[in-house]
């Protein structure tokens, strides 16, 4: 999985998912079509992220409490396939993997170089990140997650082949 | 040498961690009308069942009016997520305690409530503050709807382990201060992302001290400070608690269950990998000036001049400004409730300042219990009437002014005093100003039209 695409930001910390969606559009009963909703009472942050890019680099703690899945939604609705901060949210980045949007995390040298506009390139094979006129870094991501997205391994599927171990569980406790 | 955390993890190891996450095995699923709908949808595109309806228990809290329990002429998107839940719990047998059931009211006050929420368990629920159930010593929390439909597909979790984090809370509270004091003045020492890839641990002698109900506030917290759960270790107080709950163990399995909970505690020598110490014995009633949990003050202290952009914007924002003090602030709502303070001893604490007084002219008072039960217990000690001789709103349960999506809100551009959990932009309504605080101080204020320190309405709060 390659992604190449132009940057791009969101320069603020803290993004919480109430922002990258706002409560009153959960009540739906389906995933499609979130995306309109993206940033919806952050016109601010609307106005920074059109014109097609695929990746979207914002500040530390990225997608913050609430663990709505429709904030992952919306951004992959919306078109975008990667999103780059210095961290996240534990229940986001998690929320994030199962919907194939990569997490990724780089240091605040590397973060600082990611202005608007710069063209990037991801490798999730290699698990490289390699900024256009700049250096080429490297990335973590959970290597289970990693071979789910590249290989299209369902972690369901994957659960389920272990029934008798889970059935034995039962039965010891 | 293990911590509480790691024995709870240990003995619901399915298969190890490996280069692949662990399968951990979940003893209690709780489900709600938001988070589920497309797992269920999942379920049933993939021909599956859930694995074990007995361990799956539904309600309905987030999405519902609390003007009553009839759904005519209701939100009709939210009248349907409300349905759908319904009809999946019909479809796939799975208990559900819906509007008309004595039992409903928010998941993270039923679950304990009920007794289902026991000590030494592994819990989770499609939201963030099922951290809440951790008071008991339960493993417990939020996740995202793809593994919803994994838990209940599977009844497992595949799930990395986390880091130990030690929080020792020291000394004892002065009156007036209370555990949502404790847990704000943490998130403001370690941040929002402060227990990010960790799971913590309360303790010390003021979390000892501290009943069942206070303890779920501090750990219902946990994720304003980026940990996904935290816990407490089960004690006497925890073990009273549950004793003769509906779904608590019984005779001898009580008994059982006891000696087994009392073996949880973390090893004295147990490895933590981050420790923080807070004496409580200064600590001030704590209350939120900003647009995340953890810009708070003490209620004596002055805002503090910005240190970056997002400060700025926050302040803004809540059209503060550097230096003024939040004491005396005027506001326009004041809102009790949410998984964090709408238990019976939080209502207890509001009304001790409430009786006898008067909601200020100007002032929206919204009292919302947590549970259908709760409010019984409540209406039986005659606290709805103080509250409404009062000129407050006594409400029905469910989750309210917190989550803004159930049509309680706060209007655009007003300042609300509230014992819920955020105050993000826009949370408790698109524009609306929230100042998190304990229920009594959210009481006092409301009283006086104005933020207000609640120790000015004397000792024995």
């Amino acid at each position: 999985m390659k992604i190449s695409s132009r940057v791009v930001v969101i320069p603020q910390e803290n993004i919480d998912t109430d922002q990258i969606i706002p409560a009153r559009f959960l009540k739906v009963t389906d995933k499609a079509g979130l995306g309109q909703h993206l940033f919806a009472d952050r016109p601010e942050f609307r106005a920074l992220i059109g014109g097609g890019s695929q990746v979207l680099v914002a500040g530390n703690n990225f997608g913050c409490g609430s663990s709505r899945e429709h904030a992952p939604w919306a951004l992959v609705d919306f078109g975008f396939r990667a999103v780059i901060s210095t961290s996240f949210a534990d229940i986001f980045r998690q929320n994030s993997l199962k919907n194939r949007l990569l997490p990724i995390v780089v240091d605040a040298k590397t973060h600082a170089l990611l202005q608007p506009g710069a063209a990037v390139t991801i490798d999730l094979a290699a698990q490289t990140l390699s900024i256009d006129g700049g250096p080429t870094v490297t990335f973590p991501i959970d290597s289970f997650s990693k071979t789910c997205i590249l290989e299209g391994l369902d972690e369901i599927g994957y659960i389920l082949k272990q029934g008798s171990a889970i059935t034995a569980f039962e039965n010891r406790n | 040498m293990k911590t509480l955390y790691d024995k709870i993890w240990d003995s619901h190891i399915v298969v190890p961690e490996t280069d692949a996450p662990a399968i951990l095995y979940i003893d209690l699923h709780l489900i709600h009308e938001v988070t589920t709908p497309q797992a269920f949808t999942g379920l049933r595109k993939r021909g599956l069942k859930v694995r074990r309806s007995d361990k799956t228990f539904a309600t309905m809290d987030h999405s519902i009016p609390t003007s009553s329990r009839s759904l005519s002429g209701f939100d009709d998107m939210a009248a349907n997520q409300v349905r759908t839940l319904a009809a999946n719990c019909a479809e796939f047998g799975v208990l559900l305690f819906d509007l008309n059931s004595p039992k409903q009211g928010i998941v993270h006050v039923i679950g304990p409530e009920l007794g289902l929420t026991q000590p030494g368990r592994t819990i989770v629920c499609g939201d963030s503050h099922t951290s809440t159930h951790g008071a008991f010593g339960a493993l417990a929390h939020g996740i995202g709807t793809s593994e919803v439909e994994m838990v209940l597909a599977t009844q497992c979790l595949l799930q990395r382990k986390s880091k130990n984090f030690l929080v020792k809370f020291d000394g004892r509270l002065q009156p007036g201060v209370t555990a949502k004091d404790m847990v704000l003045a943490l998130i403001g020492k370690i941040g929002t992302g402060g227990g990010t890839g960790c799971v913590f641990e309360f303790a010390g002698s003021a979390i000892r001290a501290l009943d069942m109900d206070a303890r779920m506030t501090i750990c219902n917290m946990s994720i304003e400070g980026g940990a996904r759960a935290g816990l407490v270790a089960p004690d006497d107080r925890t073990f009273e608690y549950l004793a003769g709950r509906e779904f608590a163990p019984k005779a001898k399995d009580w008994d059982d269950a006891l000696a087994r909970w009392k073996q949880l505690p973390s090893d004295e020598a147990a490895h933590f990998d981050k420790t923080v110490t807070i004496d409580v014995s200064a600590l001030e009633p704590m209350i939120t000036y900003g647009t995340n949990p953890a810009m708070s003050i003490p209620i004596s202290g002055r805002v503090p001049k910005p240190e970056n952009e997002a400060d700025a914007a926050a302040l803004k924002y809540m059209a503060l400004e550097p230096g003024q003090a939040l004491a005396g602030h005027p506001i326009d709502v004041v809102f009790i409730g949410s998984c964090t303070n709408s238990r019976l001893s939080d209502l207890r604490s509001a009304a001790r300042v409430i009786r006898g007084r008067k909601v200020s002219r100007g002032v929206r008072m919204l009292v919302v219990p947590g549970s259908y039960e709760v409010k019984r217990q409540a209406e039986a000690e005659g606290l709805d009437r103080i509250f409404k001789e009062a000129g407050a709103e006594w409400r029905e349960a469910g989750c309210s002014m917190c989550i803004a999506m159930n049509g309680d809100a706060v209007p655009s551009g007003k300042v609300s005093v509230s014992t819920s959990n955020r105050n993000f932009e826009g949370r408790q309504g698109k524009g609306a100003r929230t100042l998190l605080a304990s229920p009594l101080t959210a009481a006092a204020s409301a009283i006086e039209g104005r933020v207000a320190d609640p120790r000015r309405f004397g000792a024995g709060l």
